[in-house]
């Protein structure tokens, strides 16, 4: 028995045929049935996963038929039009699902109609587990099952039965007129009889939306003899780049990233990936994309096939020559950076990027240039202000300052003495409260000259008398030209 | 040291002023000696610098034309030692910020390769590499290389190389840079004014090696020579052509 969190405490999600059969019924409470049978086994449902499954088994019974969709939480329909003879007629098709079914440790209720209401009425209400119905008996076949069968929810099936009608031929019989105006108002199809009636027999359409299968972007290339120089894969490479490009322009797609699998002999693989800044199909840029990273690959005892996919695409439309230049230039500025990274690595190729802070390693942050940033609102410009260079952190010096709070006189910075000759300052720049902690100190920030000309950007954290922390320190924190 | 004469009054770089110092050498001076140094075409220069002074990244900036796309390629000795460029100062340059990319290499191979590959591409104006030292892969060969490709494809490339001995290169320009006390501020007597360099041409084709002091002018994008006089209608020894010139 499957247990569900329900609103007063957990209740019963789904049963096994067994607890079915002695009383248990879904929805009902835990507490009251282990009252009424102490024995029960509860384990703990989980829909989530159970949709998966059920949306694989869709993917999987494609083998039937080329149209599948998953229907409702345990059903799935197929549309089984003009291939039942590839099964031999459709008694044999039932037979083969059954069959296959059972193997997956599945009990299939199996029902072939003319149309979508109509099968679900057959499966989960008819008389056998596995029926057939042709056109002709449609009505007849229907007839006799009670209205619930025909897709409604609980409280239109009540409404139904306290009316007095039980079976669909109750319903069916019925004056159209009178039922049409009856439920007029109702749009929900679960809950209008008279949709749902349609749609059974077959006076309404019904489509069956099945999932897009999209084939993998990838191009495969068998070699006659095994291969073991290693050289010989830029070729490959070099080929596969060729024959990826005509399947990427059918499906007008760009490949962001790719992956080159080569299948050994003993039957391990190796693959290597690449990625792109923009979406392209450059035979020849993708191709340069694995320079160098193919000498990573083992040949062991050889070779026999490669495969290059798209494991990231991006739409992209056909493409024509730019009329001016710029276009141009942009396109091989964007193949240099793909380049660089593939080499590199993503986070060594970067370009800078403004912030909204004023301290200088928050106001500027060095992004991958490969990615899309969008732009920071309120940043700040300090192109003025700030040195050529900024240190990584911020590093200690030793400083004698003429005044307490004022520039200092000389300063030792890495075991080396510099003598300030000039300086500007203090340019004051204040601790990010919404950031920071309470005890985060001011910076006094100071261009510095020494004696022979070399300039410095100091600062003072802090000062003598703020009461957060001793005496105030002072840091080197850029090197200007 | 024997000095080309004339030399204070013309300016060092570049494209922009290409066409006045020409005239004035043509017209009023006729000296050999005294023609623009700095290359107006593009090619591989090597600057020697201490990595306590970061005037050589500066005298390099100076030289790259403006707002153009600027590869910056990065040792990581290099960043650990003397930091990482400020996107925003290079603005100072006439740079444009959105133009400048940043490759952190692990060692000189990887620096080599991705210059190498920036060379190959025409859309950047300019490749900036900083290397830590004397590394072994920076030989004849390598410099060769780069210098080849940077006069093929006209894109400026410099080498800058911190705490390095000047071996063999195949460089066609090597300086050896460093800051001088900057130019009086004009409003300030105390804070330190535009910087100046000391810029000494050691090896070159074309020029004969001397010492220069240059200062870098952000209105007019170029590099000056620090004149020996600041009003240079005060000096005697310029000629009145010269006088006249300056003075305009």
């Amino acid at each position: 028995m499957l247990a569900i969190e329900g609103r007063h405490g957990p209740v019963i999600h789904d049963a096994n045929e067994a607890a079915l059969r002695i009383g248990m019924k879904r929805g009902a409470r835990i507490v009251d049935m282990r009252a009424l049978v102490p024995s029960l086994r509860v384990e703990q449902a989980s829909p989530a996963n159970d949709a998966a499954d059920l949306a694989m088994l869709a993917d999987w019974s494609r083998r039937w038929c080329p149209w599948t969709q998953v229907d409702g939480i345990d059903g799935l329909l197929l549309d089984t039009t003009g291939s039942d003879h590839l099964h031999g007629s459709e008694q044999a098709l039932l037979k083969e699902m059954q069959d296959a079914f059972r193997k997956l440790d599945l009990t299939p209720r199996l029902a072939i109609a003319p149309t979508i209401g109509a099968a679900w009425a057959l499966a989960r209400y008819g008389a056998e587990d596995t029926d057939s119905c042709t056109p002709g008996k449609l009505t007849a076949k229907l007839d006799p099952l009670p209205v619930a069968a025909l897709r409604l929810e609980r409280d239109t099936v009540q409404l139904l039965n306290r009316l007095g009608i039980k079976t669909i031929a109750e319903l069916a019989g019925l004056p159209r007129e009178a039922l049409v105006r009856r439920f007029r108002k109702i749009e929900e199809k679960n809950a209008n009889p008279v949709i749902r009636l349609d749609q059974a027999v077959g006076r309404q359409p019904e489509l069956l939306i099945a999932r897009q299968a999209r084939p993998p972007l990838r191009v495969m290339r068998r070699l006659a003899e095994p291969l073991l120089d290693i050289t010989g894969l830029t070729q490959i490479l070099r080929d596969l780049c060729g024959d990826l490009k005509p399947v990427l322009e059918r499906a007008h797609k760009g490949a962001r990233g790719l992956a080159f699998t080569v299948y050994r002999v003993d039957g391990r693989t190796c693959s290597s990936e690449a990625r792109t800044s923009r979406a392209t199909r450059d035979p020849d840029h993708l191709a340069s994309l694995f320079d160098g990273k193919l000498e990573r690959i083992d040949p062991g005892f050889g070779i026999e096939a490669a495969t290059l996919e798209t494991v990231d695409g991006e739409e992209l439309g056909a493409m024509q020559d730019g009329l001016t230049e710029q276009a141009e230039d942009e396109l091989a500025f964007s193949q240099l950076i793909d380049r660089l990274v593939a080499r590199l690595g993503m986070t060594s190729v970067l370009r800078p990027a403004r912030r909204g802070s004023y301290l200088p390693e928050r106001g500027e942050a060095w992004v991958p240039a490969s990615e899309e940033d969008a732009p920071v609102a309120h940043a700040v410009d300090r192109s003025a202000a700030t040195p050529l260079r900024l240190l990584e952190r911020p590093e200690e010096a030793e400083v004698v300052h003429a005044v307490p709070d004022g520039p200092p006189a000389l300063f030792r910075w890495r075991h080396q003495q510099h003598d300030v000759a000039r300086s500007q300052g203090p340019e004051r720049i204040a601790p990010e409260w919404w950031r920071e902690k309470s005890t985060a100190r001011l910076r006094d920030y100071y261009h510095i000259e020494d004696s022979q000309g070399r300039r410095f950007w100091l600062f003072r954290e802090g000062l003598a008398d703020d009461g957060r922390g001793s005496n105030p320190r002072w840091f080197v924190h850029g090197l200007d030209a | 040291m024997d000095e080309p004469r004339f030399k204070h009054d013309i300016s060092l770089v570049s494209n922009d002023n290409f066409r006045d110092a020409r005239d004035l050498v043509d017209d009023s001076i006729g000296d050999s000696t005294a023609r623009p140094i700095l290359p107006f075409k593009p090619q591989l220069v090597e600057l020697f610098g201490h990595f306590r002074d970061a005037g050589v990244a500066g005298f390099a900036l100076a030289q790259i034309p403006a707002g153009g796309r600027v590869l910056w390629v990065q040792e990581r000795m290099v960043a650990l030692e003397t930091g990482r460029p400020f996107g925003q100062a290079f603005a100072r340059f006439r740079g444009d910020p959105d133009n400048l990319v940043l490759a952190c290499s692990r060692n000189t191979t990887d620096l080599l390769w991705t210059m190498e590959e920036g060379l190959k591409n025409c859309s950047l104006s300019a490749i900036i590499g900083e290397i830590w030292g004397d590394p072994r892969v920076l030989d004849f060969t390598a410099t060769k290389r780069l210098a080849m490709r940077a006069e093929r494809r006209g894109v400026r490339v410099f080498l800058i190389r911190f705490q390095g001995h000047p071996d063999l290169s195949a460089a066609r320009q090597r300086w050896n840079i460093h800051s001088l006390p900057s130019a009086p501020h004009p409003y300030d007597a105390k804070a330190p004014g535009a910087p100046r360099w000391n810029a000494e041409l050691f090896r070159a084709r074309t020029i004969r090696p001397s010492t220069w002091q240059a200062q870098y002018d952000r209105a007019a994008h170029r590099l000056d020579l620090v004149p020996a006089f600041p009003d240079g209608a005060m000096d005697p020894s310029q000629p009145a052509a010269l006088r006249r010139w300056r003075g305009r």
